[in-house]
């Protein structure tokens, strides 16, 4: 099954590359943006059928390399 | 004393490292990181770009054959030394707290840079006296070090916080957006250390400073 993770900073972690966007978005006038963050989308191919096991499977992936929990948070999409 | 320098591929401060100590006179080795075991006493993980840096600076680094090896050294109360992108290293192994975030700027940051000893309660800094103002390059893009309040109490109350960047009258002038200027900590025991500077790069007047040669004699 196809297996969509997605990874951003947790909030309250402040995200230069965000703000840097932020900022050029406000100067090309669209003012009406505030609080941009960027984030990593992970999409990959996974050989496993069931999907509770599949979550499970990505969970630990996460968990031990994909996000690095002290700052970053992680949504798995299945 | 013994040290072993680990090189992974796209590390690119090994050999200064090892330049740095055998000048003064340590019996040291470069080990490739598919090695199993260390014989050391003290490890240094060096500068670079570990891996190319995917995913996260040493996110993968973190998985090298060879850290089964580092993590046993720190267990059995091994000194270690990571710096700059070794620094990153011992914060994706968890062996000290924290963890790298981009530069506040964005910008990759290669200059001299003030630093401003905090503790010297330790053998890396034994050498040098608290307040005293190091002048040692910084070049790295992710040193944005980041930890939680609490954690960065209990770190001031067990003298873990070592280095913090200044200018050169001592007041705090950060490059990078690190949480209170820290440049380098090291874990509880005093025994694993990190910071984003590269002191290996001031051992010799030639470089413009021999601040460093002063920190890593400590070591001895």
């Amino acid at each position: 099954m196809k297996v969509i993770v997605n990874v951003k900073l947790k909030a309250g972690v402040l995200d230069p590359a965000g703000k840097a966007t932020e900022n050029a978005l406000h100067s090309l006038g669209f003012i009406s943006v505030n609080d941009v963050r960027i984030g990593k989308q992970i999409v990959f191919n996974l050989d496993i059928d069931c999907k509770d096991e599949a979550k499970k499977e990505v969970t630990k992936m996460c968990e031990e390399l994909l996000a690095n929990t002290v700052i970053e948070e992680y949504e798995i999409v299945l | 004393m013994k040290v072993a320098i680990i090189n992974f591929p796209g590390t690119n401060s090994e050999i200064d490292t090892k330049w740095a100590f055998d000048k003064l006179g340590c019996d040291s080795e470069i080990l490739w990181h598919k090695e199993s075991s260390i014989d050391a006493d003290l490890v240094v993980l060096p500068g670079g770009f570990s891996h190319g840096d995917y995913l996260r600076t040493a996110a993968i680094a973190k998985f090298s054959p060879i850290m089964e090896a580092v993590k046993a050294h720190a267990k059995k109360g091994g000194y270690i030394l990571g710096i700059c992108n070794g620094f990153q290293m011992l914060l994706e192994l968890g062996l000290l707290p924290g963890a790298m975030n981009k530069n506040l700027s964005l910008n990759f940051i290669a200059k001299f840079h003030c630093l401003k000893v905090i503790s010297n309660s330790n053998k890396f800094l034994s050498n040098c006296e608290v307040g005293e103002i190091l002048k040692v390059p910084i070049a790295h893009g992710e040193g944005n070090y980041h930890i939680d309040n609490y954690s960065l109490f209990k770190m001031q109350d067990k003298e873990q916080i070592l280095l913090k960047y200044c200018d050169e009258n001592g007041e705090i002038l950060n490059p990078n957006g690190s949480v209170d200027g820290i440049a380098g900590i090291c874990d509880e025991n005093k025994k694993i250390f990190g910071l984003m500077p590269h002191p290996e790069r001031a051992c010799d007047e030639l470089n413009g400073s021999v601040c460093g040669i002063k920190m890593l004699k400590g070591f001895l």
